[in-house]
């Protein structure tokens, strides 16, 4: 378990920002890398997030691609597979599900289906989550079917600090990788250092600590975590937050240890609940610490329907503060 | 036959059919690479159908595809390129692998699920590969090769290294997304790879014109804006020249070609059970099987006295002793072990 704690007097700025200044700075210092993907090059991507990099660093190193999910996976897959560091982009997480072959089948499986010889060090970017009015195919939370993948490894930064040093692991690990940014926390602020820096895989972060009851959050819930905690505080709730950061690999261990600090957990994610990463997160609690639970691992995440489109539907659809609270409380009236 | 030099724009008429003008050429082709591309022929013939026949005597797991009736599409492929040059191969992978130098115990050992085979028991037939060779993978999905060759083609633009990438797949595969994505990929960003098709006629066992409504895969390259090009897929001189010409032309930085090898499939889609007779007629059978590929070649190399009848012989009884050794070897290689290898290679770990 590690406790991250961004000093008071770093720079401010946004995730978004956070993406763009990482991929820099990897660019600048290893050769080996480069970046593909649709509108990434001379537009500096849909969410400007690649804003200037091609203009530094030239047409090889930012790749302007066809709109083909597949074959930008593969470009990736091929290169990493010859020693090169690429990053390749999905723009949106939907867009995950088209390119699913060339990620699952082929990325993932090639080290074993070889014998180890191969080594895949693929970065996959995306943005995931609902929360600007993009609808069904534009909000895609896929976290559950992309752990679900021997091979991958998967990380959800739910902060600008976390994202830079999530982002810059992945791209040393010598795995598939999948970077997943929240679209609607592009503009979110926070302190960030200057320079490369790593957040290991699989290393949880404790975002709050507390006694009464733990909230895993992941991605964008950890701020709505946040909020729940506030309210809950009133109430004489203490409540303890985990960001996992990394859902593959994932920290079971902080995980637990939490749960049988606390002896009541809340797994939260925007992805919908069914099949869902909490169905798996509370299965690996109950086996490890069944005995210490005072009450089910209560589950938060969106009802079973595709993303709607319109902000009455859309706000109601997306789990919040008071779903998180309401959950929490519940696992006091037992 | 030449690859045409035709500007790709103007190039509707560029797919030409197959003809002998190859055979004309042979005589300019050095002995020794002759020798060479019978050479790998002879060594797929020996090991497909003695891989084959020992299926049959159940010593193989899972699947198998085999490559016997194409052999000449691997060979002239992989004979103009260097061993540094990359591959990417098919379902029906073992042909390439050997004739990009594979090594006849580690791949019975993979066929056979043996610790000491090219992926240690993991992959199989449909995966068997060797990253060494420059081979990225056999492929159990239709067409996905594809993607993953012209990213190594990336990796050698990227690096100026002076690779070239030769990306193997049938007519069935260019059906698929994915084909189509990489290919004007590869052409978007003059990539230096060749698309190598070998069109057998069936997809699985569907014939070709069920399936497509052009008779030449070839036509579909002007659509990229690249040459493509037919040859005759069961001479082997023909796909050597074919595939020389663009490998030089990737190499000097040109962009991608497509060549087309009209081949055929002696077996069926997998296995060895018979030569596909419930779908396709003994004519058509019998019309292909008469121009096999290497009685063809050898027929042409003794009129030539580059290789007498004889000295061919000694070529098939040598390679045949190759294969024989193998099996040995494969049948007395230890199985895996389940606790200590089956949760190994699922990633890399960290140094």
């Amino acid at each position: 378990m590690t406790v991250t704690e961004p000093a008071t007097d770093q720079r401010i700025i946004s995730y978004n920002q956070a993406f763009n200044e990482t991929l820099r700075e990897l660019l600048a210092t290893d050769p080996d890398v480069f970046i593909a993907g649709e509108d990434v090059g001379r537009y500096g991507g849909v969410f400007q997030s690649f804003a200037g990099l091609n203009k530094e660093f030239g047409d090889m190193r930012v790749v302007d691609t066809p709109i083909a999910e597949q074959a930008i996976v593969g470009l990736g897959l091929g290169a990493a597979a010859m020693g090169l560091r690429p990053i390749v982009d999905l723009m949106f997480m939907d867009f995950v599900m088209v390119a699913m072959d060339q990620i699952a089948n082929q990325a993932a499986k090639m080290k074993y289906m070889f014998g180890g010889k191969a080594t895949v060090p693929l970065t996959i970017t995306t943005t995931g989550g609902a929360g600007l009015g993009a609808a069904a195919q534009h909000s895609a939370s896929l976290e559950a079917w992309l752990i679900h993948v021997p091979g991958l490894k998967l990380v959800y930064p739910s902060n600008a600090h976390d994202l830079k040093g999530l982002l810059v692991s992945c791209v040393r690990d010598d795995n598939p990788t999948i970077v997943t940014l929240h679209k609607a926390m592009l503009g979110s602020k926070g302190p960030v250092p200057e320079g490369l820096y790593e957040i290991p895989l699989g290393v949880a972060n404790v975002v709050r600590e507390g006694q009464d009851a733990t909230v895993v959050a992941i991605g964008r819930m950890v701020q709505f975590a946040e909020k729940a905690a506030e309210q809950l505080a009133d109430e004489g709730i203490d409540l303890e937050i985990i960001d996992p950061r990394s859902l593959l690999p994932f920290d079971t261990e902080t995980v637990v240890d939490s749960a049988r600090k606390t002896n009541r957990v809340v797994v939260v994610h925007e992805a919908v609940r069914n099949g869902g990463i909490g169905a798996e997160i509370a299965a690996q609690i109950q086996e490890e610490a069944f005995d210490y639970l005072d009450a089910p691992v209560g589950r938060v995440g969106a009802p079973f329907a595709p993303v709607p489109f319109s902000p009455t539907l859309e706000s109601e659809y997306v789990p919040d503060a008071d779903d998180i609270a309401a959950a929490v409380r519940a696992t006091f009236n037992r | 036959m030449a690859a045409t030099k035709k500007a790709p724009a103007k190039k509707k008429a560029a797919a030409k059919k197959a003809s002998g003008g190859a055979k004309a050429s042979a005589a300019q082709i050095p002995k020794e690479v002759l020798l060479d591309l019978h050479r790998r022929m002879v060594r797929i013939r020996h090991l497909e159908e003695s891989l084959g026949r020992i299926s049959t005597e159940g010593k193989v797991p899972g699947f198998l595809h085999l490559y016997v009736g194409e052999e000449a599409v691997a060979s002239g492929g992989c004979a103009a390129l260097t061993d540094e040059d990359q591959i990417t191969s098919t379902h029906r992978g073992h042909g390439h692998l050997i004739a990009k130098g594979g090594d006849f115990r580690q791949m019975m050992a993979e066929f056979m699920g043996r610790s000491t085979g090219y992926c240690k028991g993991k992959g199989g037939s449909m995966h068997v590969s060797d990253l060494d060779l420059g081979m990225l993978g056999a492929n159990g999905i239709v067409g996905a090769g594809v993607p993953i060759g012209v990213g190594a083609a990336f990796a050698n633009k990227y690096r100026g290294d002076g690779k070239v990438t030769m990306a193997f797949f049938g007519d069935g595969s260019t059906n698929i997304g994915a084909w189509h994505e990489a290919v004007n990929m590869a052409c978007a960003l003059q990539l230096p790879i060749v698309f190598m098709c070998e069109n057998n006629e069936y997809a699985e066992y569907t014939a070709r014109d069920r399936v497509m409504a052009i008779t030449d895969v070839a036509d579909r390259a002007v659509a990229y804006g690249m040459p493509g090009v037919v040859v005759d897929g069961m001479d082997v001189v023909a796909v050597y020249e074919a595939a020389v010409e663009a490998v030089a032309r990737a190499r000097r930085g040109e962009g991608p070609s497509m060549i087309e090898c009209k081949t055929y499939r002696y077996y069926d889609h997998a296995g060895v059970q018979g030569l596909g007779r419930t779908y396709r007629s003994d004519d058509e059978v019998e019309e292909w099987l008469a121009r096999d590929p290497i009685d063809l070649f050898e027929a042409q190399l003794a009129s030539s006295k580059v290789l007498s009848k004889a000295a061919a012989k000694k070529v098939h009884d040598e390679i045949q002793a190759e294969v024989d050794e193998a099996i040995e070897f494969a049948e007395n290689s230890p199985w895996p072990d389940p606790t200590t290898d089956l949760l190994t290679d699922v990633y890399t770990e960290a140094n």
